[in-house]
């Protein structure tokens, strides 16, 4: 069997010292900032996006990466449970039953079922990458321009309408993006574009400048303005083990979810957050008593939790194997591999097998560790919430600003992102999603190449997109997605889906 | 007709304008034809389409099925203080270093609570201040002066 093989290199590499070490690192950074509210996993690895550039191995650095991002759905889900505040936006649904339990004296159960249903779901996720990944790829190497600019725009549009929030304005924000991809010398023709003289701009936008400008101050700002107030339920857990019924009744949801979150987490905009939602939804729909939801039922604990974490590591799939991301972490992970010269694609699985296999190994591993992390040391992460905001975020901007300055030792991108900063304010209030301006800023360049290079095949002739059977069939899974969207029946439905989201 | 979802129709505004913006100044650049496309073809293509999605928003938001939305009001104390913190961090960092720079960002930032403790902040400066050294200085070796340029040169 080839996957043993894979799987023997992904473990030969992900056991390395530097590995183990980083992959510990990046799943604590992961667990502390999933259970701070108000600091989320996008914001995090823009920050130490510029400081992977200092490690030799790529490696390593995605390895820490992807730890802060999985490791954020599991201290996520402390907060939620504890404080009743989400840590994470994908442990919203969390609070509704995991904070009933705690306020009924079973926090440690919530918090263990919670536990043991990421690890269950990170670990099939984990075996589904490895087994999904390779005929992926296989299919992405018949991809000529033609079908990759297919597959962006399929992949784009299928983001904003599995994303939250109004479809128009979600595309109007990926386009925004491409744009902004463009500033900077074009690669064909040399001339630099939109730089408007200033000499660093012809080098492009920075990426990480814009995701702090519009993720790290524009949040801190907003943050600030609600004035939040935390206050902590169970400052003592007690007993973790849950009752032998509890875990009987958490068994199921648990699989559901894995499954549920495994498939979600592969489509655009899927990932976390919508994972969990849905699951909470089939949970409730299933149980013989959906009046109980919402009042401390483990089932609405064991479903998201499981969900949330498999989708997660679910949508490292389309990354890994088509270079495309899925949603605005994945963007970063892409720009993570773009710094040490790696180009995102199918080719990654052969070009860089140990990079491939040591990460999706390293998510196993990663997984085991959050367990660990999670449940004996609960009583740290219960002191870390008592730190308040006020004290939090003047660190979180330090650490943003340091970060920014040290992508290529200049104030310039430091400066860069105080237009961004106020960008991300504005999205705000005029309730744009800012996440898909974010795959569009990644795509950009690369979207118009293909273009490009399918317009030259085809000698000016737009039919090239349409005449071509897998071009065709990516582009009408996209008009069929736009349509549904936009059909009243659907369009209402999707918003009262979204709706209990944003209660 | 009557002006219901502001939140739509100023997001649609800033689509036109950032549309146009962008098509606007792609004209300064060759456009080139379909087989053959300039730097000026693509941005172009973008551009226009941007604006035309602005139009389309903040033409629903005027319809009577759209939802009513007010702008929040704007928090210019945090806005300023936030961004004034970052902007003194980048003009101080090269010249009078990180202690002083760091020093001065936390201070000016930390203002923006409306819960802000003054010797909370203090505490906080120190405690940054001894780790930044570590991480930043002795740990990732991060180039940039941690003294005034007039006091070590």
């Amino acid at each position: 069997m080839e996957i043993f093989e894979h799987l023997a290199l992904g473990f030969s590499t992900a056991l390395s010292f530097d590995n183990i070490f980083y992959c510990f690192v990046g799943v604590l950074l992961g667990t502390l900032i999933g259970v701070l509210p108000g600091l989320g996993p996008l914001a995090t690895i823009a920050m130490l996006l510029p400081i992977t550039y200092k490690m030799s191995d790529p490696t390593t650095a995605l390895i820490m990466l992807a730890g802060i991002y999985y490791g954020a759905q599991y201290g996520g889900s402390t907060t939620a449970i504890l404080v009743n505040l989400p840590g994470e936006t994908s442990a919203v649904v969390t609070t509704l039953d995991g904070y009933q339990m705690a306020r009924r004296g079973r926090p440690g159960p919530a918090l263990a079922i919670a536990a043991i249903g990421s690890f269950f779901a990170g670990t099939v996720a984990t075996m589904l990458i490895a087994a999904a990944a390779p005929p992926l790829s296989e299919v992405a190497f018949k991809f000529g321009p033609a079908e990759y600019f297919s597959l962006m725009v399929m992949g784009l549009i299928a983001a904003v309408v599995l994303a939250h929030g109004s479809v128009v304005k979600a595309l109007g924000m990926v386009i925004f993006g491409l744009l902004l991809g463009m500033i900077g010398t074009d690669v064909n023709s040399g001339v630099a574009r939109f730089s408007f003289d200033i000499p660093e701009l012809t080098d492009g936008l920075d990426f990480t400048a814009v995701a702090m400008g519009i993720f790290g101050f524009g949040e801190i700002i907003s943050n600030l303005e609600q004035r939040e107030n935390r206050e902590i339920f169970a400052r003592k857990v007690g007993k973790l083990m849950p009752s032998w019924d509890e875990f009987k009744r958490s068994m199921a949801p648990i699989v559901r979810g894995t499954m549920l979150g495994s498939f979600l987490g592969i489509l655009p905009g899927g990932g976390a957050v919508l994972s969990s939602f849905t699951s909470y939804a089939v949970e409730k729909k299933l149980s013989k008593t959906p009046e109980k939801f919402g009042t401390g039922m483990i089932e609405g604990v064991a479903g998201p939790e499981s969900a949330n974490n498999a989708g997660a590591q679910a949508s490292f799939i389309p990354m890994l194997t088509l270079g495309i991301p899925t949603n605005a972490v994945m963007a970063l992970m892409i720009a993570g591999m773009m710094i040490h010269n790696i180009q995102p694609g199918p080719q990654v699985m052969t070009s860089n097998p140990d990079l491939f296999w040591g990460l999706i190994v390293s998510m196993w591993i990663g997984n085991l560790m959050l367990v660990v992390l999670n449940l004996p040391l609960i009583g740290i992460w219960i002191r870390l919430l008592t730190v308040p905001y006020r004290v939090l975020y003047p660190a979180i901007v330090l650490f943003c600003c340091v970060g920014v300055y040290s992508v290529n030792n200049n104030v310039f991108d430091v400066f860069m992102t105080i237009p961004f900063a106020i960008l991300g304010y504005l999205f705000r209030k005029f309730a744009c999603e800012p996440a898909p301006l974010l795959l569009g800023l990644v795509l950009g360049q690369l979207m118009e190449e293909y273009l490009r290079r399918a317009m030259t095949i085809s000698r000016g002739d737009w039919s090239i997109f349409v005449t071509r059977p897998l071009s065709l069939t990516l582009l009408v899974i996209a008009a069929v997605l736009l349509v549904i969207v936009f059909m009243p029946a659907i369009a209402k439905k999707r918003k009262e889906a979204f709706a209990e989201e944003e209660s | 007709m009557q002006f219901r979802n502001r939140q739509d129709f100023w997001a649609g505004v800033m689509f036109i304008a950032i549309g146009g913006a962008f098509a606007f100044f792609s004209t300064n650049y060759e456009l080139g034809t379909p087989a053959r496309m300039g730097p000026g073809y693509f941005p172009m293509m973008l551009g226009i389409l941007l604006a035309i999605l602005g139009v389309i928003i903040s033409w629903q938001s005027f319809a009577k099925t759209s939802e009513k939305t007010e702008i929040a009001p704007t928090g210019w104390r945090e806005i300023l203080l936030i961004l004034a913190s970052v902007a003194v961090f980048g003009f101080t960092l090269p010249s009078l270093g990180m202690v002083v720079a760091v020093t001065l960002m936390i201070l000016i930032s930390s203002v923006a609570a409306y819960d802000f403790v003054w010797k909370e902040t203090l505490i906080s400066v120190v405690v940054l201040l001894i780790l930044s050294y570590l991480v930043f200085v002795k740990g990732l070796e991060l180039q940039f002066p941690v003294w005034p340029k007039f006091l070590t040169a």
